[in-house]
């Protein structure tokens, strides 16, 4: 017998182990029910109201628990675990404070439509309403960011309501589905049923599209002069980024892609005109401006996407293909609008689609626009500019590591500079934009991929938001690459302050941060600092080789700012170019 | 801005009118009134929800619904013609010499008294909300004490 059918005949074995139907306590109903719907990592931290869950843990070694320093590292890795792998992230925290520490978390995932279930202790059932002890209405609370939530009132319910909220979490839309437990029913006993089968009579995505819109749609491109794709994250989530290449492909129509988008095509390729929007591309957002026709794939048109609704794309007819049909003229009026899977639209679209024939001239006007304006900065050899720094990191990476960003300028950077060919190589908070997102997710962005590089790019103020996790990844030695950006300052704050606020920079000034590289090895993980190209290079050459954690601090140039820029209040297309004017 | 009367069927489960009542809530949808009330089938509820809004927002308001796992079925009841009801308790100043006359009203619109104090009358209307109003508004001069009113329910006409 080879070793791989050995670990598949144990792996079965196991399975059968946890399916058998015995009489166990509901938190032994949970273990179980997390690894039969495939859960092999989860991140939390335990407190009163999960001792029976944390009791049943010990000496369980069917999953890997991590025990993060704050309830936020823990949900922020589940969520990069999941944007990472495509499956669903699990996190664990008690009631009250516990479960509270979870909702940026859970508001973050809710945004950007990542599949998490997230599990939470709650006071005894007759503790519930008596302002108990760590007692916090966490269904109630995270009501409007949740897909679905459940308070389990019955041990007998957990096998099914488990099931459900995975099914619910990375079907349909996807987001985040919390399952709140309190404490007697995680120690109640019942004959464990394993559930199989879903039947929720209020939950039906539509997978498959309406033909005859499909087919409306590949007339329109066949007519249209100057198409537009606009390809979003929901091509990442549905898998289809080899379907939208065939699709391309087969139609010749250029593309951009929106921020939670990049990867879903690869940007080696001709008909790729970068990102849209606030700090989108001038051939991106030029030609958005200019199309006649924009088939937006899975994006939602965001308001950084869209700036000014009145006068985006005013030439354009609109078509719109997404899963959730309430997105659908939400902001933007459709003309065709498509609902389904992605995966499943193209696939259909793809059997008959043709090449935009009358879009030579629009095809050739593109690529002058991408040689005229290409993404530019002015480079020093007197200071290390941020966005060198990316480039940097993109080139020792050979553009293949897993990306996680935190939020400000260096994600905007990160975005413009670090070219992405494939999906799921890009974790970033672009919805909600959570600072202190970036250096936990990707610890379970490395949790998902253990072989892949994963570099985590942060700002000194984002990365001063969860710190802490630099514990976790020391102690397992999770060997996530971390650059720091470190500019001194809020650099988005403070280019909004210089540009609309007339030089009136209020509360931005991070002098007396802590020394980063002291930093990390207080947590037992390696630390460079550098200041110059020189020693940009080779010491993240020396983090890249070292097999385990390691933080680079990059010291930057102050004032830098992002470019191209869209203030609000405009439309896209009238954007500041900044220094390469 | 048009008035649209939508009847939502839910599960029968907790918090599912905090789902409802929270989503009209965070979007910026208006509830001019709200019941709910048991349904035709066990375990599910109607509520009966009217709004004002434009179409486009109609329709907005409509996916968004559907999005809560627990709402089965959402349907404009003012698209079609409909039976809108609403029920209305209105407790009214009423010196013995007064009531002859407010029981004129009352007999006019079909309501009924359903109780008597030494200076007052409990009158119970049942009727679309227009009916209510004015009934409201002839009983306005005797001196209104308390008005109760349940909000509308509604179905459509016909066999459907």
């Amino acid at each position: 017998m080879s070793a791989q059918s050995a670990t598949l005949k144990s792996k079965q074995e196991i399975m059968e182990k946890l399916r058998k139907q015995e009489v166990i306590t509901g938190s032994e109903m949970l273990l179980r029910s997390l690894v039969l719907e495939g859960a092999d990592c989860v991140f939390g931290y335990p407190g009163g109201a999960v001792l029976f869950i944390y009791d049943a843990m010990h000496g369980f070694s069917d999953f890997n628990h991590l025990l993060t320093r704050h309830e936020q590292g823990a949900i922020h890795a589940a969520d990069g675990y999941a944007r990472a792998s495509g499956k669903v992230g699990v996190c664990i925290a008690t009631s009250g404070p516990g479960a509270t520490n979870l909702v940026t978390g859970i508001a973050t995932a809710y945004m950007d439509s990542v599949p998490l279930v997230v599990i939470t202790g709650n006071v005894a059932t007759s503790f519930i309403g008596t302002d108990a002890f760590q007692e916090a209405d966490i269904t109630g609370i995270t009501m409007p960011i949740t897909k679905h939530s459940y308070l389990v009132r019955n041990v007998e319910d957990l096998p099914r309501i488990i099931h459900e909220a995975f099914h619910i979490a990375n079907t349909g839309r996807k987001g985040p589905v919390l399952i709140d437990i309190p404490k007697d029913v995680s120690a109640q006993k019942a004959l464990f049923k394993p559930v199989t089968e879903v039947s929720i009579r209020g939950y039906n995505p539509t997978v498959h599209p309406n033909k005859l819109q499909v087919d409306k749609m590949i007339k329109a491109i066949t007519e249209a002069e100057r198409p537009v794709i606009l390809a979003g994250g929901g091509i990442v989530y549905s898998g289809a980024h080899e379907e939208l290449l065939e699709f391309v492909t087969k139609t010749d129509v250029p593309v951009t892609t929106t921020l939670l988008g990049l990867g879903a095509y690869p940007s080696a390729k001709e008909l790729w005109m970068g990102m849209p929007g606030m700090h989108g591309t001038y051939t991106a957002n030029k030609a958005i401006q200019a199309s006649d026709l924009l088939i937006n794939i899975g994006a939602r048109f965001d308001d950084r996407v869209t700036m000014k609704l009145n006068g985006f794309a005013p030439n354009a007819k609109i078509v719109h293909i997404d899963i959730d049909p309430a997105e659908i003229g939400k902001n933007v009026p459709t003309d065709i609008p498509i609902v389904g899977d992605i995966k499943s639209v193209l696939q259909l679209a793809n059997k008959d689609a043709k090449r935009a024939d009358k879009a030579d001239a629009w095809r050739q006007q593109i690529q002058q626009m991408k040689q005229e304006f290409p993404l530019r900065y002015q480079d020093s050899d007197v200071v290390l500019k941020p966005q060198w720094v990316i480039e940097m990191i993109h080139e020792t990476t050979n553009g293949d590591a897993i990306v996680t960003t935190d939020v400000g300028q260096h994600q905007m950077w990160a975005a413009q500079y670090y070219k992405f060919n494939k999906p799921r190589s890009w974790v970033t908070s672009g919805g909600l934009g959570t600072m202190g997102f970036g250096f936990p997710s990707a610890i379970g962005a490395q949790m998902a991929n253990p072989d892949r590089t994963v570099v985590s790019i942060n700002g000194d103020g984002g990365m001063q938001m969860c710190a802490q996790e630099l514990a976790i990844c020391a102690i397992n030695n999770i060997p996530v690459k971390v650059a720091i950006i470190n500019n001194q300052v809020l650099g988005m704050v403070r280019q909004w302050q210089e540009i609309i606020y007339d030089n009136r920079y209020s509360h931005i000034d991070l002098a007396g941060s802590p020394d980063f590289v002291k930093l990390a090895e207080a947590y037992g993980v390696k630390g460079f600092r550098a200041s110059s190209k020189e020693e940009a290079k080779a010491v993240w050459e020396q983090a890249l080789q070292h097999p385990g954690p390691a933080v680079v601090e990059f010291v930057v140039h102050k004032g830098e700012n992002v470019y191209p820029m869209v203030t609000q209040g405009n439309t896209i297309d009238s954007m500041l170019l900044g220094d390469a004017e | 801005m048009k008035k649209h009367t939508i009847a939502v069927l839910v599960n029968d489960q907790p918090g599912v009118l905090q789902r409802v009542s929270g989503l009209f809530g965070r979007r910026g949808f208006n509830i001019e009134s709200i019941t709910v009330g048991t349904s035709e089938e066990q375990g599910l509820s109607r509520m009966v929800i009217v709004t004002s809004c434009d179409d486009n927002l109609l329709e907005q308001i409509t996916k968004q619904l559907y999005k809560l796992i627990d709402v089965i079925k959402v349907t404009d009841l003012s698209a079609s013609p409909m039976v809108g009801r609403e029920l209305a308790l209105i407790k009214v100043n009423a010196e013995p010499s007064a009531r002859p006359e407010i029981l004129g009203v009352v007999e006019t619109f079909r309501a009924a008294v359903v109780d008597i104090g030494t200076s007052s009358l409990m009158v119970q209307a049942v009727g679309d909300t227009e009916k209510i109003d004015a009934m409201i508004e002839l009983l306005k001069p005797y001196g209104i004490r308390e008005v109760s009113r349940t909000g509308v329910t509604a179905l459509t006409r016909g066999n459907r």
